[in-house]
C-alpha cells in the first residue's frame, strides 16, 4: 500500500486492473505516446450497412467473450439500448464481457442478473446509480470496477487504456449508411458529446435508431466513415427518462438560499466581468444560480463568452438573449436545450475529450472561468466526494466534476450543510473522488467558506463584506445540530478504483459491511 | 437600539427541516408554530420538537417567538409547560379577545418561570387579535401587561367573522388594521400585520406591504423565506431619507457642541419626533446594509 496525494492507501497492484498509479496531484503526470485509432476498416462499394436485428449485429461484429463493450448515457434513465443489447449477447451465451458505459442509470437495475449470470465482469465508467451501485458495493462483480471522470475516460479511450471492441449507440436520428445525429427524431436528446469518442475508436461501431431517416442525415454528428452497422428498432428509449421539459427554476427556499450566497461570491470574484465563462449542473440550486447569475448580467451589462455542460434551458436562454457569445454542450438536459442545438450554430456540440480530457493540446474544461458544483461529502481538505452516500453505497456519477474544478479559474462546491439529517462537511469523505487543491469555494445555506490556499479569493470576500466561515466552523455548526456520525464500516475487500482524470488512483472503493 | 421586526416567519413546528435553518433567510423574529399548521395529532410531537430545537440550536440574532395553542384548547397548558422552560424570546397568545386571556397566560407563565428557577418576567409576551371583539378591544389588551412587546393582527379569522372575505386592496380590513394599530401605538408596543397568503404574487404582496407600512405597522407576518426581502425592501429607507437623517444628527451634534439649545437643519427646527425619525431610518437603513454606522 502506498498513501497517494490526497492521503488515501492505494494498493501498488490489483489483480484484473494492473499496477496502479497513486494520485500525486492535479498536474503531476505527464503524458507520452499516441493517440490509438481504431482498426483500419473496408466497406465495399454500395454494400447495406442495414442489419435486420440487434442480434445479428452482435454476431456480425464477432463478438466473443473477454471482449469490451461501451455505450454512451444520453438517454439517461429512458435508456432501452443497454437492456436490450445486453439481453441479446446473453441469449447468444458470450460471457466474461467489460462494460463500459459513459454511465450508468437506475433503468439498468437488468445489469445485475447479467453481472450473476457472468456475461458481465468487468465494468468502467463514471457513473453507477441504485440498484446496480448496491449490488456491486456489496461484491457482486468479480472486477473491481473502474470509476472514471468523463475527461478521464475520453483520456483512457484515446491512449489505449480502455480499448473498446464494440460500441452500441442509440441515435435518435439516423440513416442507412451510418450518418446520425442526436438532434431530431421522437427520442432527440440533442448532443451526442459522449458518444463521439466512442464512435471514432470502437474497432465497431454499431448504430441502433428508431429513427432511419432519408441518405443524408445531416448534420452528420457521427458520420458514417466510423460506422460498420444500423440497426433500426421500435424505441431507443422512454422519452419521459430521456429529457424534461424545460426545467424549471427551483422553489426550495434552501437551494434559492444557497444560490443567492453562490452568486454574491461569484460577484466579489473578480472573475465576473465581461469575456467570463460559467458551466452549471441540472440540479436546484445550480438552476437557480443561472437564474440570478442573468439578473446581474443584465444589470450589470456583463456579456458573458461561453457557457459549457450540460445544457439547460436557462443556459440556452442566456445565449438567446445575448448574453453569453456560444454554447459548447457534450449533453443537454432539456428539450429547450434540445431544440436549440438541433437550430442555433452557436450551441456547439462537442465530444467529452474536447469537453475535458487532461491529454489533448487543449480541452475546454481547461478554458473555464467559473464551474458550479455539487457534493454528497466535503471534508475538512475541501476533498469532495461525489460518487458514494453517507452509507458507503455507489450511488452517485464522477461525471465532470474533477474535470472542470481542475480546469475551472474559480471551483464552487454548491451544498446543503446539511441533508437529511446528515452532515454534509466531514473529517474525511469516504471516497476522494476531486482533491481539494481543485476545490476553491464551498457554499452552503449556512455560509461560504473558501480554501485557504486561495488567499486571493478570501480577500476579495472580504473585501465585499461576504461574512466567511472556516470550513471547521462550518463542520462544527452541522454536528452540533447532527451530532458526529458514526464511520461506516467497509470490509477488506476492494471493490473498485476511482482514478484521477490523468489515470492516476485518486481512492479505491471497498465492499460494504452489512453486519 | 429597539429591536427591528419588520418579518416575523411562521415556521411550522412539526417540520424538522424547516425549523432547522430557519434563521438562515434573514428574517427578525421567526414563529414557531404549534397552533393552527400543526393537526391534533401531531401537537406533542411538534411541543417537543421545538423544545429540543430551542433548547439545542443556535438561531443567531433571530428572536424566536413560539405560537402556543389557546388555553381553551387541551394543549395551550402543556405547551406553556414544555416552550417556557425552552426560553424562547415570545410567546404568541392567538386569539386575544380579552385582557385577561393575556394575564391568564402571564400567569401561568410567572408560575413555570419561579418553578424552573428562571427569571420571573424572562418570557415575552404577543397577542395575536383575530376577532371582532379583540379588535374592540385591542387597546385593553395592548395594555394588559409589561411583558407585552405587540399585538399582532391575524385576518383569516377576522375577516370570516365579519362575513366577508379578503380583498386585494384590503378595505375590509381597514379600520380593524387601523384600530390595532393605533391601541399598540397608545401603548408604546409593536404592531404587526397579517399574512399574505398568496406565495407566488409577488405584486399584490408588495402592495399590501406599501399599505401596512405607510399606516405605520412595525412589520409583517409572513409565510415563506421569499417573502422576507420583499418587506425589508418596502421598509428600508431611501438614500435621501438616510442622508436626510444623518444631517439631523450632525445638526444635533454640532449643537451639543456649541451648546445651543435651539437645533435647526436647513432653517427648520429639529424637534424630538425628526430626531426619533432618524434614528429609526439609520436602524432600517443598517438593517438593509445600505448604512454601515460609524465604525
Amino acid at each position: 500500500m502506498i498513501k497517494n496525494g490526497v492521503g488515501r492507501e492505494i494498493p501498488e497492484y490489483l489483480e484484473h486492473i494492473g499496477k496502479l498509479v497513486p494520485y500525486e496531484n492535479a498536474f503531476s503526470i505527464m503524458p507520452e505516446g499516441n493517440k490509438v485509432g481504431s482498426k483500419l476498416k473496408r466497406q465495399l462499394p454500395h454494400k447495406s450497412k442495414l442489419i435486420s436485428s440487434i442480434k445479428e449485429a452482435i454476431k456480425a461484429c464477432g463478438l466473443k467473450d473477454g471482449m469490451t463493450i461501451s455505450f454512451h448515457h444520453h438517454l439517461r434513465n429512458g435508456d432501452y439500448i443497454i437492456n436490450m443489447v445486453m439481453d441479446a449477447i446473453a441469449s447468444l451465451g458470450i460471457k466474461d464481457l467489460k462494460l463500459a458505459p459513459s454511465s450508468l442509470n437506475p433503468c439498468h437495475a437488468p445489469l445485475i442478473e447479467h453481472i450473476k449470470n457472468g456475461v458481465i465482469t468487468s465494468i468502467e465508467t463514471s457513473g453507477i446509480r441504485e440498484p446496480l451501485g448496491t449490488a456491486i458495493s456489496q461484491g457482486i462483480l468479480p472486477n473491481p470496477v473502474v470509476i472514471r471522470s468523463h475527461g478521464g475516460r475520453a483520456r483512457a479511450i484515446e491512449s489505449g487504456e480502455l480499448k473498446i471492441d464494440v460500441a452500441f449507440l442509440g441515435v435518435p436520428c439516423c440513416d442507412e449508411y451510418g450518418n446520425a445525429n442526436g438532434f431530431y427524431g421522437k427520442s432527440a436528446f440533442g448532443s451526442l458529446g459522449y458518444a463521439l469518442v466512442d464512435a471514432k475508436y470502437a474497432d465497431k461501431v454499431v448504430l441502433i435508431t428508431d429513427n432511419l431517416v432519408d441518405y443524408p442525415c445531416l448534420p452528420a454528428s457521427i458520420n458514417q466513415s466510423q460506422v460498420d452497422y444500423v440497426v433500426k428498432v421500435g424505441s431507443i428509449g422512454d422519452p419521459k427518462g430521456i429529457v424534461s421539459g424545460a426545467i424549471r427554476f427551483t422553489k426550495n427556499p434552501r437551494d434559492i438560499l444557497i444560490a443567492e450566497n453562490a452568486v454574491k461570491a461569484i460577484e466579489a470574484s473578480g472573475y465576473f466581468k465581461n469575456g467570463f465563462s460559467y458551466q452549471t449542473g441540472a440540479a436546484g440550486a445550480s438552476l437557480a444560480v443561472t437564474q440570478f447569475l442573468r439578473e446581474k448580467m443584465i444589470n450589470q451589462n456583463i456579456k458573458g463568452s461561453f457557457a459549457l455542460g450540460g445544457i439547460t434551458s436557462q443556459i440556452v436562454q442566456l445565449l438567446e438573449e445575448g448574453l453569453f457569445k456560444g454554447i459548447f454542450d457534450t449533453q443537454c438536459f432539456d428539450l429547450d436545450a434540445v431544440r436549440s442545438i438541433g437550430q442555433n450554430p452557436k450551441h456547439f456540440e462537442i465530444d467529452a475529450a474536447t469537453y475535458a480530457s487532461p491529454f489533448n493540446a487543449g480541452c475546454i474544461a481547461n478554458y473555464l472561468d467559473i464551474v458550479m458544483l455539487g457534493a454528497m461529502e466535503i471534508d475538512t481538505d475541501f476533498n469532495v466526494n461525489v460518487i458514494s452516500g453517507s452509507d458507503g453505497i455507489i450511488s452517485q456519477a464522477a461525471g465532470g466534476h474533477q474535470d472542470t474544478a481542475a480546469g475551472a479559474k474559480m471551483s464552487v462546491v454548491l451544498a446543503p450543510l446539511i441533508r437529511a439529517r446528515i452532515p454534509i462537511i466531514v473529517d474525511k469523505v469516504t471516497t476522494v473522488v476531486t482533491p481539494g487543491e481543485t476545490v476553491d469555494v464551498i457554499v452552503t445555506d449556512y455560509g461560504i467558506a473558501v480554501n485557504p490556499r486561495r488567499q486571493d479569493l478570501i480577500d476579495r470576500f472580504k473585501e465585499a463584506k461576504l461574512k466567511l466561515y472556516d470550513i471547521e466552523e462550518l463542520k462544527e455548526i452541522a454536528e452540533k445540530i447532527t451530532g458526529t456520525p458514526e464511520r461506516i464500516k467497509f470490509k477488506d475487500k476492494i471493490i473498485g478504483v476511482v482514478q484521477y482524470r490523468d489515470g492516476s488512483v485518486i481512492d479505491v472503493l471497498r465492499e460494504v459491511d452489512d453486519a | 437600539m429597539a429591536r427591528l421586526r419588520r418579518t416575523m416567519m411562521y415556521v411550522p413546528g412539526n417540520n424538522p427541516a424547516n425549523i432547522m435553518g430557519a434563521h438562515l433567510y434573514g428574517a427578525d423574529s421567526i414563529m414557531f408554530d404549534l397552533e393552527d399548521s400543526v393537526s391534533i395529532r401531531e401537537k406533542d410531537s411538534a411541543r417537543f420538537l421545538v423544545y429540543y430545537a430551542l433548547k439545542n440550536l443556535d438561531f443567531g440574532n433571530t428572536e424566536t417567538v413560539v405560537r402556543i395553542n389557546g388555553l381553551d384548547t387541551p394543549f395551550g397548558r402543556k405547551d406553556l409547560e414544555a416552550i417556557v422552560r425552552a426560553k424562547p424570546d415570545v410567546i404568541r397568545i392567538p386569539k386575544t379577545e380579552r385582557a385577561k386571556d393575556v394575564l391568564e397566560v402571564e400567569s401561568i407563565i410567572a408560575e413555570i418561570e419561579e418553578k424552573a428557577g428562571m427569571e420571573v418576567g424572562t418570557i415575552k409576551l404577543m397577542a395575536a387579535i383575530e376577532s371582532p371583539l379583540g379588535v374592540i378591544n385591542a387597546f385593553e389588551i395592548a395594555k394588559s401587561s409589561k411583558r407585552l412587546i405587540g399585538i399582532a393582527l391575524g385576518a383569516e379569522d377576522f375577516v370570516t367573522s365579519m362575513k366577508t372575505t379578503r380583498s386585494k386592496d384590503g378595505l375590509e380590513l381597514l379600520m380593524a388594521r387601523s384600530q390595532v394599530l393605533m391601541a399598540a401605538r397608545a401603548a408604546n408596543i409593536y404592531a404587526l400585520d397579517t399574512v399574505f397568503s398568496d406565495i407566488n404574487d409577488d405584486e399584490g404582496f408588495i402592495k399590501e406591504v406599501e399599505l401596512i407600512k405607510q399606516l405605520g405597522f412595525d412589520g409583517k407576518s409572513v409565510i415563506h423565506p421569499r417573502q422576507i426581502p420583499l418587506v425589508h425592501k418596502v421598509y428600508a429607507p431611501t438614500e435621501k431619507e438616510i442622508n436626510h437623517a444623518l444631517r439631523v444628527l450632525d445638526a444635533i451634534k454640532e449643537a451639543e457642541e456649541k451648546s445651543s439649545g435651539v437645533i435647526a437643519l436647513d432653517g427648520k427646527m429639529i424637534d424630538a419626533p425628526i430626531v426619533e425619525r432618524a434614528y429609526r431610518t439609520l436602524e432600517l437603513a443598517k438593517a438593509s446594509g445600505l448604512y454601515e454606522g460609524d465604525n
